[in-house]
Protein backbone atom coordinates (compact mmCIF):
# COMPACT_ATOMS: atom_id res chain seq x y z
CA UNK A 1 0.00 0.00 0.00
CA UNK A 2 2.81 2.52 1.17
CA UNK A 3 4.54 1.43 -1.75
CA UNK A 4 1.80 2.47 -4.13
CA UNK A 5 0.88 5.89 -2.60
CA UNK A 6 4.78 6.58 -3.20
CA UNK A 7 4.58 5.15 -7.19
CA UNK A 8 1.42 7.23 -7.31
CA UNK A 9 3.74 10.23 -5.71
CA UNK A 10 6.97 10.06 -7.63
CA UNK A 11 4.46 9.78 -11.19
CA UNK A 12 3.18 13.18 -10.42
CA UNK A 13 6.52 14.73 -9.41
CA UNK A 14 7.73 13.16 -13.29
CA UNK A 15 4.86 14.36 -14.59
CA UNK A 16 5.21 18.47 -13.28
CA UNK A 17 9.33 17.93 -14.52
CA UNK A 18 8.45 16.77 -17.70
CA UNK A 19 4.86 17.49 -19.05
CA UNK A 20 5.26 20.93 -19.59
CA UNK A 21 8.02 20.54 -22.13
CA UNK A 22 6.36 17.96 -23.76
CA UNK A 23 3.07 20.34 -24.22
CA UNK A 24 5.88 22.95 -25.50
CA UNK A 25 6.90 20.09 -28.35
CA UNK A 26 3.53 19.29 -29.05
CA UNK A 27 2.06 23.12 -29.82
CA UNK A 28 5.13 23.70 -31.67
CA UNK A 29 3.30 21.41 -34.36
CA UNK A 30 -0.16 23.36 -33.92
CA UNK A 31 -1.70 24.65 -37.00
CA UNK A 32 -2.90 27.58 -35.64
CA UNK A 33 -0.90 30.75 -34.18
CA UNK A 34 -3.31 30.26 -30.95
CA UNK A 35 -3.11 27.64 -27.83
CA UNK A 36 -6.18 25.60 -29.38
CA UNK A 37 -5.14 22.26 -31.31
CA UNK A 38 -6.36 22.63 -35.12
CA UNK A 39 -4.00 20.06 -36.50
CA UNK A 40 -0.58 19.05 -37.50
CA UNK A 41 1.35 21.73 -39.45
CA UNK A 42 4.82 21.87 -40.01
CA UNK A 43 4.38 25.51 -40.53
CA UNK A 44 6.71 26.88 -37.64
CA UNK A 45 9.63 24.91 -38.41
CA UNK A 46 9.55 26.62 -42.35
CA UNK A 47 9.18 29.85 -40.63
CA UNK A 48 12.52 29.24 -38.49
CA UNK A 49 14.18 28.08 -41.11
CA UNK A 50 13.34 31.29 -43.15
CA UNK A 51 14.48 33.56 -39.64
CA UNK A 52 18.00 35.47 -40.15
CA UNK A 53 18.33 36.64 -36.94
CA UNK A 54 17.49 33.22 -35.33
CA UNK A 55 19.74 31.27 -37.65
CA UNK A 56 22.77 34.57 -37.12
CA UNK A 57 22.15 34.15 -33.67
CA UNK A 58 22.16 30.07 -33.38
CA UNK A 59 25.27 30.66 -35.71
CA UNK A 60 26.98 32.79 -32.59
CA UNK A 61 25.82 30.68 -30.10
CA UNK A 62 27.42 27.35 -31.81
CA UNK A 63 30.82 29.42 -32.72
CA UNK A 64 30.95 30.85 -28.47
CA UNK A 65 29.95 26.85 -27.72
CA UNK A 66 33.08 25.11 -29.37
CA UNK A 67 35.57 27.54 -28.57
CA UNK A 68 34.79 28.35 -25.38
CA UNK A 69 34.50 24.54 -24.77
CA UNK A 70 37.60 23.87 -26.20
CA UNK A 71 39.54 26.34 -24.12
CA UNK A 72 37.90 25.00 -21.02
CA UNK A 73 38.50 21.58 -21.56
CA UNK A 74 42.15 22.26 -21.85
CA UNK A 75 42.60 24.79 -19.09
CA UNK A 76 40.63 22.62 -16.84
CA UNK A 77 41.97 19.22 -17.77
CA UNK A 78 45.69 20.81 -17.54
CA UNK A 79 44.89 22.57 -14.14
CA UNK A 80 43.06 19.35 -12.64
CA UNK A 81 45.91 17.65 -13.39
CA UNK A 82 48.01 20.43 -10.94
CA UNK A 83 45.94 19.95 -8.89
CA UNK A 84 45.86 16.46 -8.33
CA UNK A 85 49.70 16.35 -8.27
CA UNK A 86 49.49 19.00 -5.53
CA UNK A 87 47.16 20.84 -4.19
CA UNK A 88 46.40 24.93 -4.57
CA UNK A 89 44.42 26.37 -1.93
CA UNK A 90 44.17 29.64 -4.23
CA UNK A 91 43.63 28.41 -7.05
CA UNK A 92 40.80 25.67 -5.46
CA UNK A 93 39.28 28.53 -3.94
CA UNK A 94 38.81 30.16 -6.87
CA UNK A 95 36.89 27.48 -8.69
CA UNK A 96 35.46 27.11 -6.06
CA UNK A 97 34.44 31.04 -5.66
CA UNK A 98 33.30 31.04 -9.87
CA UNK A 99 31.08 27.68 -9.26
CA UNK A 100 28.83 29.45 -6.55
CA UNK A 101 28.72 33.16 -7.40
CA UNK A 102 25.35 33.94 -8.41
CA UNK A 103 25.29 34.30 -12.10
CA UNK A 104 23.97 37.42 -12.22
CA UNK A 105 26.69 38.78 -10.16
CA UNK A 106 29.11 36.81 -12.20
CA UNK A 107 27.54 38.81 -15.25
CA UNK A 108 27.70 42.54 -13.84
CA UNK A 109 31.28 42.16 -12.56
CA UNK A 110 32.41 40.93 -15.78
CA UNK A 111 30.94 44.07 -17.33
CA UNK A 112 32.36 46.51 -15.14
CA UNK A 113 35.64 45.04 -16.05
CA UNK A 114 35.63 44.80 -19.28
CA UNK A 115 34.13 48.13 -19.28
CA UNK A 116 37.34 49.67 -17.05
CA UNK A 117 39.86 47.53 -18.87
CA UNK A 118 38.51 49.39 -22.18
CA UNK A 119 39.60 52.20 -21.32
CA UNK A 120 43.39 51.25 -21.80
CA UNK A 121 42.64 49.16 -24.30
CA UNK A 122 40.90 49.38 -28.08
CA UNK A 123 38.41 46.85 -27.99
CA UNK A 124 34.60 46.14 -27.54
CA UNK A 125 32.77 44.21 -25.97
CA UNK A 126 31.88 41.02 -28.44
CA UNK A 127 32.19 37.39 -29.72
CA UNK A 128 35.51 37.83 -27.63
CA UNK A 129 34.21 39.04 -24.81
CA UNK A 130 31.57 36.51 -24.42
CA UNK A 131 33.99 33.93 -25.16
CA UNK A 132 36.45 34.32 -22.05
CA UNK A 133 33.49 34.74 -20.25
CA UNK A 134 32.11 31.09 -20.60
CA UNK A 135 35.37 30.17 -20.71
CA UNK A 136 35.95 31.25 -17.08
CA UNK A 137 32.39 30.04 -15.83
CA UNK A 138 33.16 26.66 -16.96
CA UNK A 139 36.56 25.97 -16.19
CA UNK A 140 35.24 24.94 -12.76
CA UNK A 141 33.05 22.18 -14.20
CA UNK A 142 35.55 20.67 -16.45
CA UNK A 143 37.84 20.34 -13.09
CA UNK A 144 35.48 19.02 -11.03
CA UNK A 145 34.10 16.15 -13.46
CA UNK A 146 38.20 15.63 -14.65
CA UNK A 147 39.43 15.82 -10.67
CA UNK A 148 36.74 13.20 -9.81
CA UNK A 149 38.29 10.56 -12.91
CA UNK A 150 42.23 11.50 -11.49
CA UNK A 151 40.97 10.58 -7.80
CA UNK A 152 40.72 6.82 -8.94
CA UNK A 153 43.77 6.80 -11.01
CA UNK A 154 46.79 4.79 -10.44
CA UNK A 155 49.75 6.88 -9.49
CA UNK A 156 52.14 3.97 -10.31
CA UNK A 157 50.70 3.79 -13.96
CA UNK A 158 52.75 6.92 -14.74
CA UNK A 159 56.00 6.50 -12.46
CA UNK A 160 55.81 3.00 -14.27
CA UNK A 161 56.19 4.66 -17.93
CA UNK A 162 58.74 6.95 -16.50
CA UNK A 163 60.75 4.19 -15.18
CA UNK A 164 60.57 2.87 -18.70
CA UNK A 165 62.50 6.02 -19.86
CA UNK A 166 58.94 8.22 -20.74
CA UNK A 167 59.82 11.63 -19.98
CA UNK A 168 57.17 13.30 -17.39
CA UNK A 169 54.92 14.87 -20.46
CA UNK A 170 55.44 12.28 -22.20
CA UNK A 171 53.82 10.19 -19.31
CA UNK A 172 50.86 12.27 -18.77
CA UNK A 173 50.22 12.77 -22.78
CA UNK A 174 50.39 8.44 -23.53
CA UNK A 175 48.99 7.15 -19.68
CA UNK A 176 46.97 9.53 -17.88
CA UNK A 177 45.43 11.34 -20.72
CA UNK A 178 44.04 8.44 -22.26
CA UNK A 179 42.88 6.73 -18.79
CA UNK A 180 40.70 10.52 -18.14
CA UNK A 181 39.64 10.61 -22.04
CA UNK A 182 36.09 9.79 -21.09
CA UNK A 183 35.72 12.75 -18.33
CA UNK A 184 37.46 14.85 -20.37
CA UNK A 185 35.16 13.97 -23.18
CA UNK A 186 32.02 14.02 -20.26
CA UNK A 187 33.47 18.30 -19.00
CA UNK A 188 33.73 19.00 -22.24
CA UNK A 189 29.70 17.85 -22.95
CA UNK A 190 28.75 19.56 -19.48
CA UNK A 191 30.59 22.93 -20.76
CA UNK A 192 29.32 22.84 -24.18
CA UNK A 193 25.60 22.60 -22.80
CA UNK A 194 26.59 25.35 -20.00
CA UNK A 195 27.63 27.58 -23.01
CA UNK A 196 24.86 26.89 -25.07
CA UNK A 197 22.47 27.74 -22.59
CA UNK A 198 23.88 30.83 -21.02
CA UNK A 199 21.55 34.05 -21.26
CA UNK A 200 22.36 36.12 -17.80
CA UNK A 201 26.04 36.53 -17.89
CA UNK A 202 26.08 35.96 -21.98
CA UNK A 203 23.62 39.17 -22.57
CA UNK A 204 25.54 41.55 -20.05
CA UNK A 205 28.52 41.38 -21.77
CA UNK A 206 27.49 40.58 -25.56
CA UNK A 207 27.78 43.85 -28.13
CA UNK A 208 25.46 44.54 -30.73
CA UNK A 209 27.74 41.92 -33.02
CA UNK A 210 27.35 39.05 -31.07
CA UNK A 211 23.62 38.15 -30.06
CA UNK A 212 23.21 34.35 -28.84
CA UNK A 213 20.54 32.02 -29.55
CA UNK A 214 19.14 32.12 -26.04
CA UNK A 215 18.74 35.88 -26.06
CA UNK A 216 17.04 36.15 -29.23
CA UNK A 217 15.00 33.05 -27.15
CA UNK A 218 14.47 35.95 -24.48
CA UNK A 219 13.75 38.88 -26.79
CA UNK A 220 10.89 36.37 -28.32
CA UNK A 221 9.59 35.37 -25.00
CA UNK A 222 9.69 38.77 -23.79
CA UNK A 223 7.68 40.02 -26.83
CA UNK A 224 4.75 37.36 -26.12
CA UNK A 225 4.48 33.57 -26.73
CA UNK A 226 4.65 32.80 -30.44
CA UNK A 227 4.66 29.27 -32.15
CA UNK A 228 8.13 29.58 -33.47
CA UNK A 229 9.56 30.04 -30.59
CA UNK A 230 7.94 26.44 -29.52
CA UNK A 231 9.80 25.29 -32.88
CA UNK A 232 12.85 26.66 -31.64
CA UNK A 233 12.81 25.19 -28.69
CA UNK A 234 12.06 21.57 -29.36
CA UNK A 235 14.95 21.71 -31.77
CA UNK A 236 17.53 23.03 -29.05
CA UNK A 237 16.10 20.55 -26.55
CA UNK A 238 15.88 17.76 -29.06
CA UNK A 239 19.25 18.71 -30.28
CA UNK A 240 20.55 18.42 -27.00
CA UNK A 241 19.14 15.25 -26.17
CA UNK A 242 20.63 13.93 -28.91
CA UNK A 243 24.15 15.18 -27.90
CA UNK A 244 23.74 13.23 -24.41
CA UNK A 245 22.61 10.04 -25.84
CA UNK A 246 25.69 10.13 -28.11
CA UNK A 247 28.08 10.98 -25.52
CA UNK A 248 26.50 8.25 -23.49
CA UNK A 249 26.90 5.94 -25.77
CA UNK A 250 30.62 6.66 -26.38
CA UNK A 251 31.04 6.47 -22.90
CA UNK A 252 29.28 2.94 -22.41
CA UNK A 253 31.38 1.54 -25.29
CA UNK B 1 57.62 17.63 -12.03
CA UNK B 2 57.11 21.05 -10.64
CA UNK B 3 58.35 22.98 -13.81
CA UNK B 4 55.39 20.55 -15.32
CA UNK B 5 52.93 21.63 -12.29
CA UNK B 6 53.14 25.01 -12.82
CA UNK B 7 52.97 25.36 -16.77
CA UNK B 8 49.72 23.81 -16.37
CA UNK B 9 48.26 25.54 -13.51
CA UNK B 10 48.99 28.84 -15.46
CA UNK B 11 46.47 29.12 -17.97
CA UNK B 12 43.40 28.31 -15.12
CA UNK B 13 45.19 30.65 -12.95
CA UNK B 14 45.55 33.76 -15.65
CA UNK B 15 41.72 32.91 -15.93
CA UNK B 16 40.71 33.20 -12.27
CA UNK B 17 42.34 36.64 -12.00
CA UNK B 18 40.85 37.75 -15.75
CA UNK B 19 36.98 36.29 -15.46
CA UNK B 20 36.72 36.17 -11.60
CA UNK B 21 39.46 38.18 -9.37
CA UNK B 22 39.66 41.31 -11.00
CA UNK B 23 36.13 41.80 -11.97
CA UNK B 24 35.45 40.82 -7.89
CA UNK B 25 38.04 43.56 -7.46
CA UNK B 26 36.61 46.17 -9.74
CA UNK B 27 33.19 45.41 -8.15
CA UNK B 28 34.68 45.69 -4.46
CA UNK B 29 35.88 49.36 -5.61
CA UNK B 30 32.67 50.45 -7.50
CA UNK B 31 30.49 49.76 -4.42
CA UNK B 32 32.70 52.62 -2.59
CA UNK B 33 32.03 54.89 -4.54
CA UNK B 34 29.95 57.47 -6.00
CA UNK B 35 27.97 57.18 -8.74
CA UNK B 36 28.75 59.75 -11.98
CA UNK B 37 26.86 62.23 -13.74
CA UNK B 38 26.74 59.92 -17.19
CA UNK B 39 26.30 56.67 -15.35
CA UNK B 40 30.20 56.09 -14.40
CA UNK B 41 31.55 55.92 -11.15
CA UNK B 42 33.44 59.19 -9.20
CA UNK B 43 35.04 59.63 -6.47
CA UNK B 44 34.33 60.01 -3.38
CA UNK B 45 34.85 57.56 -1.24
CA UNK B 46 31.42 56.38 0.18
CA UNK B 47 28.93 53.84 2.20
CA UNK B 48 26.13 55.11 1.41
CA UNK B 49 25.73 52.49 -1.53
CA UNK B 50 25.28 49.98 0.93
CA UNK B 51 23.60 52.11 3.87
CA UNK B 52 20.75 52.51 1.27
CA UNK B 53 19.79 49.10 2.21
CA UNK B 54 18.31 50.35 5.02
CA UNK B 55 15.91 52.02 3.33
CA UNK B 56 12.33 49.99 3.38
CA UNK B 57 12.18 49.88 -0.67
CA UNK B 58 15.02 48.12 -0.76
CA UNK B 59 14.54 46.11 2.27
CA UNK B 60 11.31 44.89 0.73
CA UNK B 61 13.35 43.26 -2.22
CA UNK B 62 15.60 41.86 0.10
CA UNK B 63 12.99 40.42 2.23
CA UNK B 64 10.74 39.09 -0.85
CA UNK B 65 13.75 37.21 -2.33
CA UNK B 66 14.56 35.57 0.92
CA UNK B 67 11.15 34.53 1.54
CA UNK B 68 10.43 33.68 -2.15
CA UNK B 69 13.69 31.65 -2.10
CA UNK B 70 12.43 29.79 1.19
CA UNK B 71 8.97 28.92 -0.10
CA UNK B 72 10.53 27.20 -3.12
CA UNK B 73 13.64 25.38 -0.71
CA UNK B 74 10.73 23.92 1.32
CA UNK B 75 8.20 22.93 -1.76
CA UNK B 76 11.16 21.28 -3.46
CA UNK B 77 11.50 19.31 -0.12
CA UNK B 78 8.21 18.35 -0.28
CA UNK B 79 8.49 17.22 -3.82
CA UNK B 80 11.64 15.80 -3.42
CA UNK B 81 12.00 13.09 -0.03
CA UNK B 82 9.18 10.96 -1.29
CA UNK B 83 10.35 11.07 -4.78
CA UNK B 84 14.10 10.52 -3.26
CA UNK B 85 12.60 8.12 -1.05
CA UNK B 86 10.68 5.90 -4.16
CA UNK B 87 14.05 5.92 -6.31
CA UNK B 88 16.37 4.78 -3.74
CA UNK B 89 14.29 1.79 -2.98
CA UNK B 90 13.35 1.22 -6.53
CA UNK B 91 15.96 -1.68 -6.85
CA UNK B 92 17.16 -2.67 -10.12
CA UNK B 93 15.28 0.52 -12.08
CA UNK B 94 17.30 3.16 -9.62
CA UNK B 95 19.44 4.54 -12.65
CA UNK B 96 16.90 4.51 -15.29
CA UNK B 97 14.21 7.37 -12.40
CA UNK B 98 17.74 8.73 -11.28
CA UNK B 99 18.17 10.19 -15.25
CA UNK B 100 14.75 11.08 -15.50
CA UNK B 101 15.52 13.32 -12.76
CA UNK B 102 18.66 14.67 -14.02
CA UNK B 103 17.36 14.83 -17.63
CA UNK B 104 16.02 18.37 -17.30
CA UNK B 105 19.27 19.43 -16.40
CA UNK B 106 20.61 19.13 -20.04
CA UNK B 107 17.49 20.78 -21.35
CA UNK B 108 17.78 24.72 -21.37
CA UNK B 109 17.16 26.69 -18.28
CA UNK B 110 15.63 29.31 -20.14
CA UNK B 111 13.33 27.32 -23.10
CA UNK B 112 12.33 24.64 -19.40
CA UNK B 113 11.00 28.75 -17.98
CA UNK B 114 9.45 29.65 -21.31
CA UNK B 115 6.94 26.34 -20.91
CA UNK B 116 5.54 28.07 -17.92
CA UNK B 117 5.17 31.11 -19.94
CA UNK B 118 3.59 28.97 -22.72
CA UNK B 119 1.21 27.49 -19.74
CA UNK B 120 0.19 30.29 -17.44
CA UNK B 121 -0.27 33.10 -19.53
CA UNK B 122 -4.10 34.73 -20.43
CA UNK B 123 -3.74 32.87 -23.58
CA UNK B 124 -2.13 30.52 -22.15
CA UNK B 125 -2.84 26.87 -22.74
CA UNK B 126 -4.58 26.60 -19.05
CA UNK B 127 -6.34 29.52 -19.56
CA UNK B 128 -7.42 28.48 -22.70
CA UNK B 129 -8.61 25.26 -21.96
CA UNK B 130 -10.52 26.37 -18.69
CA UNK B 131 -12.12 28.74 -21.01
CA UNK B 132 -12.94 26.47 -23.56
CA UNK B 133 -14.33 24.37 -20.60
CA UNK B 134 -16.60 26.33 -19.51
CA UNK B 135 -15.34 26.96 -16.05
CA UNK B 136 -13.78 30.45 -16.25
CA UNK B 137 -15.10 33.87 -18.56
CA UNK B 138 -12.19 35.86 -18.30
CA UNK B 139 -8.22 34.42 -17.74
CA UNK B 140 -6.86 33.82 -14.31
CA UNK B 141 -3.63 35.80 -13.70
CA UNK B 142 -1.56 33.02 -12.98
CA UNK B 143 1.81 34.56 -14.83
CA UNK B 144 3.79 37.65 -13.22
CA UNK B 145 2.72 37.13 -9.48
CA UNK B 146 5.12 35.80 -6.59
CA UNK B 147 3.19 32.43 -7.14
CA UNK B 148 4.39 32.13 -10.37
CA UNK B 149 8.10 33.00 -9.68
CA UNK B 150 8.33 30.23 -6.91
CA UNK B 151 6.73 27.53 -9.66
CA UNK B 152 9.26 28.24 -11.83
CA UNK B 153 12.02 28.13 -8.92
CA UNK B 154 11.04 24.87 -8.07
CA UNK B 155 10.88 23.60 -11.47
CA UNK B 156 14.01 24.80 -12.29
CA UNK B 157 16.07 23.64 -9.01
CA UNK B 158 13.85 20.72 -8.01
CA UNK B 159 16.88 18.11 -9.06
CA UNK B 160 19.56 19.97 -7.17
CA UNK B 161 17.37 18.96 -3.84
CA UNK B 162 16.41 15.03 -5.29
CA UNK B 163 20.17 14.24 -5.66
CA UNK B 164 21.59 14.95 -2.24
CA UNK B 165 18.44 13.18 -0.36
CA UNK B 166 18.87 10.37 -2.58
CA UNK B 167 22.46 9.89 -2.18
CA UNK B 168 22.28 9.85 1.55
CA UNK B 169 18.90 7.61 1.48
CA UNK B 170 20.97 5.54 -0.50
CA UNK B 171 23.44 5.65 1.36
CA UNK B 172 21.49 4.13 4.91
CA UNK B 173 21.16 1.06 6.85
CA UNK B 174 18.02 -0.64 5.53
CA UNK B 175 18.52 -2.48 9.21
CA UNK B 176 17.65 0.35 11.16
CA UNK B 177 13.97 1.07 9.47
CA UNK B 178 13.62 -2.77 9.95
CA UNK B 179 14.55 -2.73 13.47
CA UNK B 180 11.99 0.40 13.91
CA UNK B 181 9.01 -1.71 12.64
CA UNK B 182 10.41 -4.46 14.49
CA UNK B 183 10.64 -2.48 17.69
CA UNK B 184 6.53 -1.74 16.92
CA UNK B 185 6.49 1.19 14.97
CA UNK B 186 3.88 2.11 12.39
CA UNK B 187 5.76 2.99 8.99
CA UNK B 188 4.83 6.85 9.23
CA UNK B 189 6.32 6.58 12.80
CA UNK B 190 9.67 5.23 11.44
CA UNK B 191 9.59 7.33 8.42
CA UNK B 192 9.25 10.67 10.82
CA UNK B 193 11.64 9.37 13.55
CA UNK B 194 14.19 7.09 11.93
CA UNK B 195 14.05 7.64 7.99
CA UNK B 196 14.02 11.38 8.49
CA UNK B 197 16.68 12.04 11.17
CA UNK B 198 18.96 10.12 9.24
CA UNK B 199 18.38 11.90 6.28
CA UNK B 200 19.30 15.21 7.79
CA UNK B 201 22.70 15.83 6.30
CA UNK B 202 21.09 15.30 2.21
CA UNK B 203 18.00 17.49 3.73
CA UNK B 204 21.03 20.11 4.93
CA UNK B 205 22.88 19.54 1.67
CA UNK B 206 19.68 19.69 -0.90
CA UNK B 207 18.52 23.10 0.77
CA UNK B 208 21.29 24.80 0.55
CA UNK B 209 21.88 23.72 -3.10
CA UNK B 210 18.03 25.21 -3.84
CA UNK B 211 18.39 27.85 -1.36
CA UNK B 212 21.44 29.39 -3.04
CA UNK B 213 21.04 29.55 -6.42
CA UNK B 214 17.01 30.60 -5.95
CA UNK B 215 18.13 33.86 -4.17
CA UNK B 216 20.35 35.24 -6.56
CA UNK B 217 17.97 34.12 -9.21
CA UNK B 218 17.63 36.97 -11.94
CA UNK B 219 15.93 34.78 -14.99
CA UNK B 220 12.72 33.41 -13.13
CA UNK B 221 11.76 36.21 -11.66
CA UNK B 222 12.75 38.58 -14.73
CA UNK B 223 10.45 36.18 -17.18
CA UNK B 224 7.59 34.83 -15.10
CA UNK B 225 7.32 38.14 -12.39
CA UNK B 226 7.13 40.58 -14.71
CA UNK B 227 7.76 43.95 -13.02
CA UNK B 228 5.87 43.42 -9.92
CA UNK B 229 8.39 40.67 -8.54
CA UNK B 230 11.87 42.49 -8.53
CA UNK B 231 14.26 40.45 -6.55
CA UNK B 232 17.31 41.26 -5.45
CA UNK B 233 19.06 39.59 -8.52
CA UNK B 234 16.80 41.66 -10.89
CA UNK B 235 17.75 45.15 -9.12
CA UNK B 236 21.50 44.53 -9.27
CA UNK B 237 20.82 43.99 -13.41
CA UNK B 238 18.62 47.02 -13.50
CA UNK B 239 21.48 48.88 -11.55
CA UNK B 240 23.51 48.20 -14.53
CA UNK B 241 21.76 48.68 -17.01
CA UNK B 242 18.34 51.21 -17.28
CA UNK B 243 19.44 52.95 -14.10
CA UNK B 244 23.13 53.25 -14.54
CA UNK B 245 23.60 53.40 -11.33
CA UNK B 246 27.03 51.07 -10.87
CA UNK B 247 28.02 51.49 -7.47
CA UNK B 248 24.70 50.53 -6.03
CA UNK B 249 24.15 47.89 -7.91
CA UNK B 250 27.72 46.51 -7.11
CA UNK B 251 27.21 46.74 -3.62
CA UNK B 252 23.56 44.87 -4.28
CA UNK B 253 26.02 42.33 -5.73
CA UNK B 254 28.31 42.23 -3.02
CA UNK B 255 25.35 41.59 -0.29
CA UNK B 256 23.60 38.82 -2.49
CA UNK B 257 27.41 37.34 -2.63
CA UNK B 258 28.29 37.77 0.74
CA UNK B 259 25.10 36.39 1.74
CA UNK B 260 25.42 32.86 -0.55
CA UNK B 261 29.04 33.06 0.43
CA UNK B 262 28.23 32.62 4.32
CA UNK B 263 25.66 30.16 3.95
CA UNK B 264 27.72 28.13 1.52
CA UNK B 265 30.87 28.09 4.59
CA UNK B 266 28.00 27.26 7.36
CA UNK B 267 26.99 24.15 5.57
CA UNK B 268 30.27 23.56 4.90
CA UNK B 269 31.99 24.05 8.38
CA UNK B 270 29.48 21.12 9.78
CA UNK B 271 30.92 19.12 7.87
CA UNK B 272 28.99 18.63 4.03
CA UNK B 273 31.54 18.50 1.39
CA UNK B 274 29.25 19.56 -1.82
CA UNK B 275 32.50 19.82 -4.03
Amino acid sequence: MRRGGLAVYAVGVYAFLHVPLLILAVFSFNASKFTVWQGFSLHWYAALAQDRDLIEAAGNSLIIAIVATALATVCGTLAAYALWKRASGWISGGLYLSLVTPEIVTGVSLLAFFQWAFRFLNLRLGMHTVILAHVGFSLAYVVVVVLARLRSFDRGLEEAAMDLGATEFTAFRTVTVPYLAPAIAAAAMLAFTVSIDDYVITSLVAGVDSQTLPMAIYALARRGVSPMLNAVSTVIVAGLGALVLVSERLRAR
Amino acid sequence: MNRLRRFFLAPAAALLAVTLAAPLAIVCAYSLMTRGAYGGVERPFTFENYTRFWDPLYGAIVWRSCWIAAAATVLCLVLAFPLALFIARSGARKNLYLSLVILPFWTSFLIRTYAWMFLLRDTGLINTLLQELGAIHDPLPLLYNNGAVILGLVYGFLPFMVLPLYATLERMDPSLAEASADLGARPFQTLWRVTLPLCAPGLRAGSILVFVPCLGTYLTSDLLGGSKTILIGNLVQNQFTSARDWPFGAAASLVLMAVAMGLLLAARRQGEQML
